[in-house]
């Protein structure tokens, strides 16, 4: 029973096996039009040859890869040897957006929880509640947050004067705030589908764990924590990826000082650089590296399903 | 349920981590709302409280702008959430219902697809994809950029819930000699409700507050709010755009506020 | 569910309604963010018989992209600034203006009708001009703010409290002027020192910023901020105690210009709006509202009298000279984007 619901019954059900195609017809259209041709555009422009100040020449080259991965110095006329600047760029980004990630978790899911356990009724509220701050523009609020956590912001004076510190924290332009920023960002994409999940769980299954004596965290871990884990990992993804390309928080919470994948890709095609196939060549191994990570994820969830079944 | 004082479901910590949660989320926007109220120029000094800035979002040079933008992001957010909600919704009854098949993994893969390439990259693809269609860029441009990269948005938390309803319910409904499209309709579907919320909620106000694909797709003359606000605050920004965000604010609590005595009068019937 | 997709279903009828009402006499404008008063645009609008269309953008770089991409075509006129005027014309992306097809061609300053981004203004006509150099907070450092030190060799009140433009051109400039050496220069051992300069000079600044360049500095978050002349007026006027530096070793000078797209459109109406920029009246009110300068004789009657006086736009006698952002050729024009990228890695 409990292995049944932890796997879901989910990839397992062939009730509409006969209609997928045309189920998902209208996404393959849409998507495979309108995202999976630029894509592919992109893919072919990261093999191109650069125009200078911006577009491309009909030319093969490698050399957008070549600079990610090969440093030439200064004057690009050095012999090759690993070039740590890109990959520094996207293990910060991945750091970052990581630790967003987790931080989303740690304070979405008890609040995903709590929403799914009050009464039928008010539980829209609530949703709602936690979306109605969305309607703010991104960029106003990424300000006002950048506002409460100045030296002299309200954050700070709240501390002092409760007494907790004796001088303003120093938040803004530091590596936390830009976690916080991007938790700000895209908190209701993890706390929506952790809902979504939570609303469906069987609560006799707790009970019945409780018959058995097991204390409220191992019912958690082992019971809820499976039960729920699509909804997890849906949120994860919802938080993590967007996270790793965005550059509103980092540019103006972390100060812009370094980096990070979303405002290095923005310069090569907005910037002075104007290097558009080293743009595509950058998002390119962006796009495999975190479809490699959703491959490996489903996989292990087809796997368990199987193992389950 | 009478298991007494012993509640199964209550966690300790949950309840001050949900509050602390509500705390971040609405301690910028008070900062929002206090200094539209400011009678200064600047948002950065505090000069008394007035309500200017509110008189100018309706009367102000750019209030012509504004309007138009708000109008033009509604409808968009709205066309875009509704459609790739549907979308979606079709896609994950394939994906978690429809049993093993090759193409599973690559559709997963096409479905996030819009999640993984970072927005300015899709953007200037985008961009050179509709001009080299002759796609005349405008209103129908955004609305066709925005229904596809929602799409994720709303499939993500649609297909967590299903993968959550065992469809024993379908069975058993077509067991009884339902059809398989009524199982659909009147047993998977409203058990699918909250994910289908959820999903339509997230794709609106991903819609609602893209700026860098609108931006480059949009074309001359339409504006949505996020290109109007990011537009404005070039010349730094001024307190008519906290104004503009307080009211966005107020209209989104009146919604709320009117759809749950609407469904509260339904449920009484 | 029902309600909901009958006001999706309204929402689209009416959307397509509005798209569907265009005008004969049209003129698309390619325009920067925020810096034209509406009311300029209704007037030339009313006067002419043309409907105004106006898109925007935010950085020159961003305006080349998006053409670049495939829009052009679609717009008149756009606004680059002065290095985007000859890398724009090198791109082949501008129209040439015929001699005599501009009535109030006279009427250009004669100190702006010859630039060196367009040799006899064959493509453009001036718009609005101005200077980016630095804001320094007084109440914080009250010695000489003067020299490009402050920004590159801080005094220690400054040290770790300097907002830098998040822009390579404007950023890049100032260095060279701060090291003496020619914006494009090709000199390995100048490029090397002035990106050693750059790596160590970049542990005093506290952030990369352009958005909120200005408040940054009302708000005290920075003590000195690279900031355009027209933004560090308003940050002075919002109450900051602040002061704008014209540097001895110089300052980066700028100017946007009304330019005529290959392939306009509306190529007719384009010409009429440049002729009503030249007028002094109608690009006194851009001026007025932007508190940026004109290229424009006459003009001074029209201006708002503060202006005149204006520190940020009136330099001491003793200042450095004013440069314009040089064009480098791709081979220098690599080395520098490696700098760029080592500042920021």
């Amino acid at each position: 029973m409990a292995a049944g619901a932890a796997s879901g019954g989910s990839a397992k059900s062939d009730t509409y096996a006969d209609a997928r195609t045309w189920l998902l017809l209208p996404a393959w259209a849409v998507l495979g039009i309108f995202i999976l041709t630029p894509v592919l555009m992109m893919l072919v422009y990261s093999f191109l040859t650069k125009e200078f100040r911006g577009g491309v020449i009909w030319e093969l080259s490698f050399a957008a890869y070549d600079q990610f991965f090969c440093s030439r110095g200064l004057f690009g006329d050095e012999p090759c040897t690993v070039e740590w600047t890109y990959i520094n760029i996207f293990w910060r980004s991945i750091w970052q957006a990581g630790a967003a990630t987790l931080l989303s978790l740690v304070i979405g899911f008890p609040t995903a929880y709590f929403i799914a356990t009050r009464p039928e009724s008010v539980r829209p509220v609530w949703v709602f509640l936690i979306t109605i701050p969305y309607w703010v523009n991104l960029l106003i609020r990424t300000v006002s947050m950048k506002f409460m956590l100045r030296d002299q912001g309200p954050l700070n004076d709240f501390l002092i004067s409760t007494g907790l510190i004796d001088s303003p924290i120093h938040i803004v332009n530091t590596n936390f705030a830009v976690q916080l920023g991007l938790f700000y960002s895209y908190l209701p994409f993890m706390v929506l589908p952790i809902y979504a999940s939570v609303e469906r769980y069987n609560f006799n299954l707790s009970e019945a764990a409780a018959d058995l004596y097991a204390s409220k965290m191992t019912t958690l871990r082992r019971i809820l924590l499976p039960a729920v884990k699509p909804g997890v990992i849906a949120g994860c993804i919802l938080v993590f990826v967007p996270s790793l390309g965005s550059f509103l928080a980092p540019d103006l919470l972390g100060g812009a000082k370094n980096f990070m994948i979303g405002s290095l890709i923005e310069e090569q095609f907005k910037g002075n650089a104007g290097n558009w196939p080293f743009g595509a060549a950058a998002s390119m191994i962006l796009l495999s590296m975190v479809l490699v990570i959703l491959m490996i994820f489903a996989r292990q969830q087809a796997k368990a399903e199987k193992g389950a079944g | 349920m009478a298991r007494g004082k012993y509640d199964i479901k209550a966690f300790p910590g949950f309840l001050p981590m949900t509050i602390l949660c509500l705390v971040i989320l609405y301690a910028p926007l008070a900062v929002v709302t206090i200094y539209s109220l400011n009678d200064s120029n600047s948002i950065t000094n505090w000069e008394g409280v007035s309500f200017r800035w509110y008189a100018d979002v309706f009367t102000g040079p750019e209030s012509e702008k504004f309007k138009i933008a708000a109008w033009n992001s509604f409808t968009i957010a709205i066309i875009a959430a509704t459609v790739s909600t549907t979308i979606a919704t079709l896609a994950a009854t394939a994906m978690v219902r429809g049993g093993r098949f090759k193409l599973r993994t690559v559709s997963f893969g096409l479905i996030s697809l819009p999640l993984m390439v970072p927005e300015i990259v899709t953007a200037v693809a985008t961009l050179i994809f509709f001009n080299s269609i002759g796609f005349t860029r405008g209103y129908l441009t955004i609305l066709v950029a925005h229904i596809a990269f929602c799409i994720p948005f709303a499939y993500m938390p649609i297909s967590a819930r299903m993968q959550g309803i065992e469809d024993t319910y379908e069975q058993a409904a077509m067991d009884l000699y339902a059809t398989k499209r009524q199982a659909f309709t009147k047993i998977l579907m409203p058990l699918m409700l909250p994910g289908i919320i959820s999903g339509y909620i997230l794709a609106f106000i991903i819609s609602l507050d893209d700026f860098i694909i609108t931006n480059f797709v949009k074309g001359a003359g339409v504006e949505t709010l996020p290109t109007a606000i990011f537009g404005s605050v070039k010349q730094g920004i001024k307190p008519n755009i906290m104004a503009i965000s307080t009211m966005l604010l107020a209209v989104s609590i009146i919604m709320v506020t009117i759809s749950y005595f609407v469904s509260k009068s339904d449920n009484t019937k | 569910m029902k309600t909901l997709l009958k006001t999706t279903a309204t929402a689209m009828a009416l959307a397509l309604a509005a798209n569907a009402a265009s005008a004969e006499g049209k003129l698309v404008i390619y325009h920067w963010f925020e810096y034209i008063p509406q009311e300029l645009l209704d007037k030339f609008s009313a006067e002419h018989g043309v409907e105004v269309v106006m898109d925007t953008y935010d950085s020159n770089e961003s305006l080349l992209a998006s053409l670049k991409a495939g829009a052009i075509g679609t717009y008149d006129v756009a606004v680059p600034g002065d290095y985007m005027v000859s890398i724009m014309a090198g791109e082949g992306m501008l129209d040439t203006i015929a001699d005599g097809e501009l009535a109030n061609s006279g009427n250009i300053a004669p100190e702006w009708a010859d630039p060196s981004f367009d040799p006899g203004r064959k493509h453009s006509i001036p718009y609005q001009w101005g200077s980016t150099s630095f804001s320094v907070n007084r109440d914080v450092y009250s010695g000489d703010i003067n020299t490009t030190d402050i920004l590159f060799n801080p005094p220690s009140e400054l040290a770790g409290k300097i907002n830098m433009l998040d822009s390579q051109g404007e950023v890049l400039a100032m260095a060279s002027l701060h090291m003496g050496m020619p914006q494009c220069s090709n000199d390995r051992e100048q490029l090397k020192a002035l990106n050693a300069m750059l790596q160590e000079a970049k542990g005093n600044w506290a952030s990369f910023n352009s958005d909120t360049a200005k408040e940054v500095l009302v708000s005290g978050d920075a003590a000195v901020g690279q900031i355009y002349d027209g933004f560090g007026a308003k940050a002075r006027e919002e109450g900051a105690n602040v002061e704008y530096a014209f540097p001895q070793q110089g300052y980066v000078v700028w100017m946007d210009n009304v330019v005529l797209l290959k392939d306009a459109p509306n190529r007719a109406n384009a010409l009429k709006f440049m002729d009503f920029l030249l007028e002094p009246e109608n690009i006194a009110a851009v001026s007025n509202y932007a508190r940026y300068g004109a290229g424009v004789s006459g003009v001074s009657e029209h201006l708002d009298p503060a202006l005149a006086t204006l520190p940020e736009a009136n330099p001491p006698a003793d200042a450095g000279a004013g440069v314009f952002i040089e064009v480098c050729n791709e081979e220098t024009q690599a080395v520098y984007d490696t700098i760029w990228t080592n500042l920021k890695k």
